[in-house]
């Protein structure tokens, strides 16, 4: 599979790559950890190009346990914090498999079992179908190897829209990644209600008649 | 025999010495006058909406830096007098080596309109018409006939069995609009974009019949925009506040794209159905959709080469 492994080499390459790496026209950069916006108002690097910003995650997430502090702030834990000392469950498909947690998790993505994406060696990381370990942070990887396509148009700017400058000589742009738009568990694009209409004068009259 | 002073009687007595000729002139001369000044009785009435310097600007192609400088500061004080916002006017030049093209994904399109929403805040459009550039068709699958497609759906989007077209001023490479202008307001600029001299255009609206794409609008009336939601931001060929009578048209957000900025209405949209870049540059994001997707353009058989393209994927 040559596509995905361009994409995969890729999205590897942007997430090891500190200076910002030319591929098929399109430019990116890893944002510094707990830094999401990288360099706004930075000149160009050397190839007097603008980087482009992608919204990664800086870590794994974080589990809501319902509770507040004495802060009022919501206390969440790791997913290790329950995950180390549970074993892992390899045939859960949805959470209306599980006894406790997680049971209001709506899953509705292919034919996935929780374990196709989730590392059980490694609850702080996902991991991809051959085994390999990957972080949160280079989730697109995940994504990429069962939507080559959708990653091929992404690395290419033809997906996932941006914001900022099409001209990277000019200014930066940020990106919206697969998760931002695509809830994993749930990845069907939501439907929508349109806010505005333009009222046009000659299709939409003004009284009924 | 004494010479008597012969009787003289007067055609109109009341003008004494005066011929009847004489008479008749002066009376056509004061109708004359009368009617030259009731002629130009409308220029009397202008005094109020456009002021001498207004109605004495040149062309806008005429125009040297100086008087665009002056012109834009009148519109600016103008702006501010009319509508209590500051705002600033700039006139960003094409880009050399730079020709603008446009794609749409109608795939994953949904219609949600805040690309048309984006456009009306961007465009400083008049508030109480909800006027944008962007009209979305909801058209039922399986046809391209936009007699088909509906502009006013208000529903939960997407329907079943229908996909969105979003319309918008194509910049065609051949653009009938600006061919029908009698007065040469309307023009394709170097980088593809057609623009308008809103000062310059009469209100004809003959572009607005000759677009194939619906895509001009009229300023019926001046656009009313409260002063707190004015976009200060503004180019004279794109999104300062139009006066009445002027015709105008989506302008690919010029002043934001000219300084390399991405338009509006792909910023604000959802889907990242919207592809924008430089159709000169081998390396862009257009030129790989051009390459790579399916792409067509909305009634070809006219032959105007839109630089705004369709793809499903």
């Amino acid at each position: 599979m040559p596509r995905r492994l361009n994409t995969s080499g890729c999205l590897l390459l942007i997430a090891v790559s500190a200076a910002p790496g030319v591929i098929g026209g399109c430019s990116e950069q890893r944002p510094g950890a707990g830094d999401r916006a990288v360099a706004a108002s930075h000149q160009g690097d050397e190839t007097g190009r603008f980087p482009v910003h992608l919204n990664l995650p800086v870590g794994p997430p974080r589990v809501e346990t319902g509770q507040r502090d004495h802060l009022d702030r919501p206390v969440t834990v790791s997913c290790v914090a329950c995950h180390s000392l549970q074993a892992p469950d390899r045939v859960a498909r949805s959470g209306d498999d599980l006894q406790q947690f997680h049971q209001d998790l709506q899953f509705v993505h292919g034919n996935l079992a929780c374990l196709s994406c989730h590392n059980p060696l490694n609850y702080s990381a996902l991991r991809l179908a051959d085994g390999t370990e990957v972080e949160y942070a280079s989730v697109m990887t995940l994504c990429g190897q069962c939507h080559p396509r959708q990653s091929n148009d992404y690395v290419h700017g033809a997906h996932g829209g941006m914001t900022g400058y099409w001209d990277l000589t000019r200014g930066p742009r940020s990106r919206r990644i697969c998760i931002d738009c695509h809830d994993p568990h749930a990845p069907a694009f939501p439907h929508m209600i349109p806010t505005f209409k333009s009222r046009d004068r000659f299709l939409s009259p003004q009284s009924p008649h | 025999m004494s010479s008597e002073k012969p009787h003289r009687t007067f055609s109109l007595p009341v003008l004494g010495d005066v011929s009847r000729r004489t008479a008749m002139k002066a009376v056509g001369a004061t109708i004359g006058v009368a009617a030259f000044g009731r002629a130009i009785l409308p220029l009397a009435e202008l005094k109020d909406r456009v002021t001498l310097q207004e109605f004495l600007q040149k062309h806008y192609k005429e125009l040297t830096p100086q008087e665009k400088a002056t012109i834009f500061e009148r519109l600016e004080s103008e702006t501010k007098a009319q509508y209590g916002a500051a705002v600033s006017i700039r006139d960003p030049p094409p880009i050399p080596g730079v020709r603008f093209g446009y794609a749409i994904n109608l795939s994953v399109c949904n219609g949600n309109g805040r690309c048309a929403e984006a456009c009306h805040r961007e465009n400083n459009h008049d508030r109480a018409t909800s006027q944008s550039y962007i009209r979305i068709f909801e058209m039922p699958r399986g046809t391209m006939d936009l007699e088909k497609g509906r502009s006013t759906y208000d529903h939960v989007v997407p329907a079943p069995d229908s996909f969105y077209l979003p319309v918008q001023c194509f910049q065609c490479e051949n653009p009938p609009c600006v061919s029908v202008c009698p007065v040469e307001a309307t023009w394709q600029e170097p980088d593809g974009i057609v623009v308008v001299d809103y000062n310059w255009c009469i209100g004809c609206r003959y572009c607005q019949a000759a677009c194939p794409y619906h895509a001009r609008r009229f300023n019926w009336q001046q656009p009313e925009v409260p002063a707190d939601e004015i976009n200060p931001d503004q180019g004279y060929l794109s999104n300062r506040i139009r006066p009445q009578g002027a015709m105008e048209k989506c302008h690919f957000c010029l002043h934001r794209t000219r300084e390399g900025r991405l338009p509006a209405c792909l910023e604000a949209c959802p889907t990242g159905a919207r592809i924008f870049g430089n159709l000169l540059d081998p390396e862009s994001e257009i030129r790989w959709v051009l390459a790579n997707k399916r792409v067509f353009v909305l009634k070809e058989e006219l032959g105007t080469r839109p630089t705004l393209f369709y793809f499903f994927d």
